[in-house]
């Protein structure tokens, strides 16, 4: 077997179907995608080499800057919530509910499994104000207070977001870092435990270090995947109201295919892309030195 | 564990530049007819796609292919498709893109798509069309003027021939002893005391935008005259310049005091038309295509005798006419040039000659076809002379606009009802696009 790899021809042949889809369906688009960004136009009226005209709008469009805001604070708030949530519900899992704790598993877990849509939908009814009061509201009505018109600001349309986005994916990191934690020895528990350490004193000095690759881990999936937001964003705020709850992705999708501006689109993309890489990195650089330290 | 040897880095290379070269070449290498996988002379359907909120059309369009358009049927058969009307454009871009456009679609929401379709040779010339089928007197000179006004040629049919204004409730403003106002001050003394009755003055969608900065147009072209607009678009006026934020400014005040019910950036179009047609709301902006859901009982409890038609009022001192009715041909349809042909010919003339008729006898709504039917009700009666009468017509607010300053406007209408943003904020976003255009 180990021949077998050693031999180049036979490696780059077994490499080659894979190489060549990932190259299809990821290196030509984006390419692609790189070369629009000196162009201006669409593919109903045709393009037209425009230098580097797109990069100055770029920094001088205020919508970008408050889209790239809002992608950061959104990346920042549901990252927190759902890692901090996720290693709460995890811990919990370990130390509180133990072997037996199958059910609550699964019913932390099941929103995960939802479409985004469908979600999305559910919460749209339970903040409605009109044509009638959601749930929420209703609540709100009979504890006295007045209805909230959560979609009509930027403060608490975000808020409802964010909420949904939390409950929606803390099941997922929670099984996560469960796994993560299973892995720390019992025997150093224990031994902590005799040492006279419990509660949160055991999680700070020995749950946490060493459940810290899985949870650097879970902190990358999760910021990568909230810089790149956009179905729930679109599902449920459609970015409203105005520019309010509009991530870079959306505009990026808003600016190519509804305004029919696909090298703006691409420029917009090329940030993104760009935050995405320095974000990964400063994560993965800082987890090494803590890792290794 | 022996280490796996590395390729050299320059086979590599060479694999990884010829693998992309030749994805390249293949994906550049189309057919050269752009790969048309509509062409009419291949159709087997009468493709319509349409936006969601229309049903008027989709319904006499089934009507006709049933009735005086079944031989087109027969031959090619009717297929219609919906799309919410917040994502049309995006769907016509794309599928103009692949020279997919179907049959018969509608046209975008804002008259710059059209023109950029047609630019592009994706849409029909209807003078040239509807000139080989014999059919030249179909469409009425006036719908005409306004289509090649709008959409820069005979480029859009006039399914829908509209005027705008306000419809009010007759019993709720007869029980509150109110006589539909003329002026702007009226018209907000008015919501006064409907709203002190307990009646939501206004019923409008915010989720839709376009209701709500209809009251900023329709202010402006009576404050400052039908031109006030056209001086933007020219680079003449900004919006930023005072007379024009004082228009929004008056409708925020509207927002402010709470003349429209509650969470109004979520009340989605039928919404809005449930709360005038059942009562909760007294007045409502919107276009004459609303004629056919007032005239059906079930769609309109209060009643066609409980409608009321008024023009946008006039504002003090200003330099409009009150008699210049906002005029359009609604969202309106076009044909694909690519996928005219064979079949989809046949159906433009019979639509020609049959669809004048058709719209006002079953849909209660007027057309810019030629029509030799007669009107029964009442309210239409009255819309129909009202746009005999006109002698000037006005625009909407984003029809000068790209879709960019039209789709800022609209997503960012509610908020200033709501007070989120200023009338001076929500001038300059939309200012702020018309600069980039």
């Amino acid at each position: 077997m180990k021949r077998i790899f050693e031999d180049r021809r036979t490696a780059l042949l077994l490499l080659a179907p894979a190489l060549l889809v990932y190259t299809l369906v990821m290196l030509v688009p984006v390419v692609w995608s790189l070369g629009y960004t000196l162009l201006d136009g669409n593919a109903v009226a045709g393009f037209q080499y425009t230098g580097f005209d797109n990069f100055a709008r770029l920094a001088d469009d205020p919508k970008v800057w408050q889209a790239f805001t809002f992608t950061l604070k959104y990346a920042v708030v549901i990252t927190t919530g759902q890692v901090l949530l996720g290693y709460v519900l995890a811990v919990f899992y370990v130390f509180v509910l133990r072997r037996s704790g199958s059910v609550v598993r699964t019913l932390t877990f099941f929103p995960v499994v939802l479409p985004t849509v469908a979600v999305a939908l559910l919460f749209q009814k339970m903040f409605e104000i009109a044509p009638q009061n959601g749930l929420v509201n209703s609540v709100l009505n009979a504890l006295g207070m007045g209805s909230v018109d959560w979609f009509g600001s930027a403060g608490t349309a975000f808020f409802v977001l964010a909420l949904m986005d939390i409950w929606r994916s803390m099941g997922f990191y929670a099984v996560l870092l469960y796994t993560g934690l299973l892995d720390i020895p019992e025997e150093v528990l224990e031994s902590a435990r005799m040492d006279g350490a419990s509660g949160w004193r055991l999680v700070r000095q020995i749950v946490l270090p060493l459940s810290l690759p899985v949870l650097v881990s879970s902190l990358i999936f999760s910021i990568n995947g909230t810089l790149k937001v956009f179905d729930s964003v679109l599902a449920l705020t459609n970015g409203g109201p105005g520019l309010g709850t509009t991530p870079l992705t959306l505009y990026m999708f808003q600016t190519s295919f509804s305004f029919g501006d696909y090298g703006y689109g691409s420029t917009i993309a090329l940030l993104l892309t760009l935050v995405c890489l320095v974000v990964t990195l400063a994560v993965f650089r800082s987890a090494r030195r803590d890792v290794n330290a | 564990m022996t280490p796996i040897r590395r390729t050299p880095r320059r086979t590599m290379l060479l694999l990884a530049t010829g693998t992309v070269a030749a994805l390249g070449v293949a994906a550049c290498s189309g057919p050269a007819d752009g790969g048309s996988a509509s062409a009419g002379a291949e159709a087997e359907e009468f493709k319509f796609l349409v936006n969601t909120e229309n049903t008027t059309i989709p319904d006499l369009l089934t009507s006709l292919s049933e009735g005086a358009c079944s031989e087109q049927e027969a031959a090619l058969p009717l297929s219609v498709e919906t799309v919410p009307q917040t994502q049309l454009d995006q769907r016509l871009q794309l599928l103009a893109g692949q020279d997919a456009l179907p049959a018969m679609y509608a046209a975008g929401n804002s008259p710059a798509l059209t023109k950029e379709l047609a630019e592009n040779g994706q849409v029909l010339d209807f003078e040239q069309a509807l000139a080989d089928l014999g059919k030249e007197d179909a469409v009425l000179p006036a719908a005409r003027s306004t289509i090649e006004a709008l959409y820069g040629g005979f480029n859009v049919l006039p399914f829908q021939y509209n005027i705008e204004g306000i419809w009010y409730n007759e019993t709720l403003f007869a029980d509150n002893g109110i006589e539909p106002p003329a002026t702007w001050d009226e018209l907000v003394a008015a919501a006064q005391t409907l709203k002190d009755a307990g009646v939501v003055p206004f019923a409008a969608s915010g989720e839709q935008g376009w209701p709500i900065t209809r009251l900023i147009s329709g202010y402006l072209f009576r404050d400052l005259g039908p031109d006030a607009l056209q001086k933007v678009a020219d680079g003449e006026a900004e919006l930023t310049d005072p007379e024009y934020v004082a228009a929004a400014q008056a409708v925020a005040d509207l927002g402010a005091a709470g003349f429209f019910s509650e969470g109004v950036g979520s009340i989605d179009y039928d919404t809005a038309f449930n709360q005038f047609t059942s009562g909760d709301a007294g007045m409502f902006y919107m276009g004459s295509w609303a004629l056919s859901t007032f005239a059906d009982p079930e769609a309109n409890p209060i009643g066609a005798d409980a409608v009321g038609f008024m023009p946008f009022p006039a504002v003090e001192g200003g330099a409009g006419d009150v008699d210049a009715y906002p005029s359009n041909v609604g969202l309106p349809m076009t044909f694909s040039a690519k996928a005219y042909g064979a079949g989809v010919d046949d159906w433009l003339g019979c639509l020609a000659d049959s669809y004048g008729d058709a719209s006002l006898t079953e849909a209660n709504t007027i057309s810019g076809f030629a029509s030799t039917a007669q009107i029964e009700d009442p309210l239409a009666q009255q819309v129909q002379d009202t746009i005999a009468a006109s002698d000037s017509s006005v625009l909407w607010f984003e029809a000068l606009f790209g879709t960019q300053a039209t789709t800022t406007s609209q997503t960012n209408a509610a908020q200033l009802l709501t007070g989120a943003i200023s009338a001076e904020e929500f001038m300059s976003l939309v200012q702020a696009d018309l600069d980039a255009e």
